[in-house]
């Protein structure tokens, strides 16, 4: 994994901190070029990867990177899926069956229907699980994506109910079908690392806010820090400047002190902010301890 | 440790059931659905006892508290039994479709000194409780005007149907989307002294309504209008905003900061200055044990939990003021369809005049 991955949440309107300020973001976002523009800055930096969620205009910027292949080839998506919202509005106008009709990918009916139906029939969650993936990599066909992470809203849901056996179907679905790492986006770290023990996912790529106030980070900071220092487990960092509450410097000096951190997810919309929040970064991480890389992940 | 159990496992039972089976106090003691289906994987893979149905789950389980998550027509029918058993309730939102049932439940309630609290997760988001305490402090002095809107892309296509889209489930965007404005505008200021100009508008449904507006009176002077649209699809996920203007300022807030504008330095409240002064949810947010899809969600039912160990009986979101919201809404439904009829009336005398 590379130090720096490139975040999506600013294209879509997405801003934990000022609806004002999401819409203005939506609007110079909306055309796909605009992205593009932000993204070929950031490839530029030597900033390669794209973590993005399965959001339906994610789809136009694949099909560029595969009419790009030559421009983009150290270009790397770590989809996050699935984009729940799609999910959540489908099945309060729907209900739950029909939001399932709605998502499920209209090509390969057949194996959807195999797949679908004898999950149905065992009550297996595998089948069910799989043919919900499948959905939604259809738009990452034919490109790179070494890691694929499950997005935090429905990490965390299977982790409250306890569905210890979806997470293994994820991380073998993942692995065998896409030859990717398995990754997990939550708000409970040291929870969740809990449950991937238990589901025997080995040494996960595990996405959390890690950050100087604490926010979002349910356990506590030292709860963070006790579970970087100690278990097994590929650590990283988002919203490290809490959507803007901690000033960048600040933020980056902190969270690069963090014990095996593997990297830093941020996201921005301007050249001098890619520029020098990558800047920053190689600043503070040259400076971390020796000793804090004791287990020395892959 | 606090046995639980759940009811209903919609979109909100299921977010109710995993926070709650992470909550260091709450023991989970049965779940209870009709779809034997969606149980069966539940068991399957979380070991939960389950039940299809909730008179013998209470019997069975004897637990101390329920979160009720069926659809709204059903909520009265579990409570009852829930009562009948002394559990302590947490109810979804809104309370009764009619608000003689919910100011009934209300009594029977208190009068068994159950914790009963309905789920306006909303008075939990921390930029409504900061515009709160600057109304009660009174920092932008008598308030003449208050907007409450809500919004957001639930219908957008001219299909589908759940009970969230049956009137007489409970669906619809009045009592799905429109009731969490109200019942802040009933926090903040307490019940309006009528209603009126109200719509009950169709966009996309059938079967019920996809925005409501409406204007309220209060007694004191105080005036409200409500905007709510359940098919704007603008917005990414449901967005409430409350707007305030008073004699010395003005105070908006949504889900993510507190904007407040004084005029009087001398009366801002400790922290605050003349002119703009801007709170966002990181600095405001308490952190919780678990989160899932807001530290609202978390924080409400931590809050019943702490009540029912506590033994504090006048919390937040009690059933008298979800009945109280209730009441508002059977006040917009009569006031919208009394409208509609002096518009029927209207059009067929003009239809009659020119005839004649």
């Amino acid at each position: 994994m590379d130090r720096l991955l490139f975040g999506d949440n600013q294209f879509f309107g997405i801003n934990h901190m000022s609806e004002e300020k999401a819409r203005a973001q939506a609007i110079r976002f909306q055309p796909t070029q605009a992205i593009i523009d932000v993204l070929d800055i950031a490839y530029d930096e030597g900033i390669r990867t794209f973590m993005c969620t399965t959001h339906e205009r994610v789809a136009e910027i694949c099909d560029h990177v595969r009419k790009n292949r030559a421009r983009y080839s150290e270009f790397a998506f770590y989809p996050c899926m699935p984009y729940a919202h799609k999910y959540a509005n489908a099945a309060t106008e729907e209900g739950m069956f029909g939001m399932l009709k709605r998502v499920i990918p209209k090509e390969g009916v057949f194996n959807a229907l195999f797949r679908g139906g004898m999950s149905l029939a065992s009550k297996d969650i595998d089948g069910i699980t799989t043919l919900l993936i499948d959905a939604e990599m259809k738009m990452f066909d034919g490109l790179n994506t070494p890691v694929i992470f499950l997005q935090n809203v429905v990490t965390d849901l299977l982790l409250g109910l306890g569905m210890t056996d979806a997470f293994h179907i994820f991380a073998e679905h993942v692995r065998k079908r896409y030859g990717a790492e398995p990754g997990f986006i939550t708000m409970n770290l040291p929870a969740l690392l809990d449950m991937l023990d238990k589901a025997g996912v080995d040494n996960p790529i595990v996405c959390s806010n890690i950050n100087k106030m604490g926010f979002r980070m349910c356990g506590g900071i030292e709860a963070y820090d006790e579970a970087m220092r100690n278990r097994r487990f590929r650590a990283v960092a988002m919203s490290v400047m809490a959507s803007g509450a901690i000033p960048p410097r600040e933020a980056v000096e902190w969270v690069c002190a963090r014990p095996n951190l593997q990297s830093i997810v941020f996201g921005a919309s301007g050249a001098s902010n890619i520029r020098s929040f990558r800047k920053m970064v190689d600043e503070y991480w040259d400076k971390k301890l020796p000793d804090t890389l004791e287990l020395a992940p892959a | 440790m606090i046995r639980i159990c759940v009811v209903g496992l919609g979109k909100m039972g299921l977010s109710h059931l995993s926070i709650i089976r992470m909550h260091p106090a709450a023991q989970l003691v049965g779940v209870c659905d009709l779809s034997k289906y969606f149980l069966d994987v539940l068991k399957k893979a979380s070991g939960v006892a389950i039940f299809s149905d909730y008179e013998k789950m209470f019997a069975e389980t004897k637990p101390d508290a329920v979160i009720v998550a069926v659809p709204t027509r059903f909520h009265a029918g579990v409570v009852k039994a829930a009562l009948r058993h002394r559990v302590h309730v947490f109810c979804e939102k809104p309370f009764c479709l009619d608000w003689f049932e919910s100011n009934r439940l209300a009594s029977e309630a208190d009068e068994m000194g159950v914790v009963n609290q309905i789920g306006y997760h909303y008075r939990f988001v921390a930029a409504f409780q900061e515009m709160k305490r600057l109304i009660d402090l009174g920092a932008i002095g008598k308030i003449n005007h208050v907007l409450a809107e809500a919004y957001g892309p639930v219908v957008v296509h001219s299909k589908g149907s759940t009970w969230r889209t049956q009137k007489e489930e409970g669906g619809g965007c009045l009592y799905d989307y429109a009731a969490h404005p109200v019942n802040l505008l009933n926090w903040f200021f307490g019940m309006p002294e009528r209603v009126g100009s109200t719509v009950l508008g169709q966009i996309f449904s059938n079967q019920t309504d996809d925005e409501v507006y409406g204007t309220f009176r209060y007694r004191n002077g105080l005036s409200a209008q409500l905007s709510v649209n359940w098919s704007d699809e603008s917005c990414r996920k449901m967005t409430v905003k409350v707007s305030a203007w008073g004699a010395l300022g003005k105070i908006y807030a949504d889900r993510q900061e507190c904007q407040v504008y004084l005029r009087n330095a001398a009366v801002a409240p400790a922290g605050y200055t003349k002119g703009w002064n801007v709170r966002y949810t990181t600095e405001l947010t308490q952190p919780v044990w678990f989160y899932l899809r807001g530290e609202e969600y978390s924080a409400q039912l931590d809050y019943f939990m702490r009540c029912i160990e506590s033994g504090e009986r006048k919390n937040v979101n009690s059933f008298s003021s979800a009945a109280e919201t209730d009441r508002v809404l059977s006040m917009l439904i009569d006031d919208a369809r009394s409208a509609a009829q002096d518009l029927r009336a209207a059009e067929s005398q003009e239809s009659l005049a020119a005839r004649s």
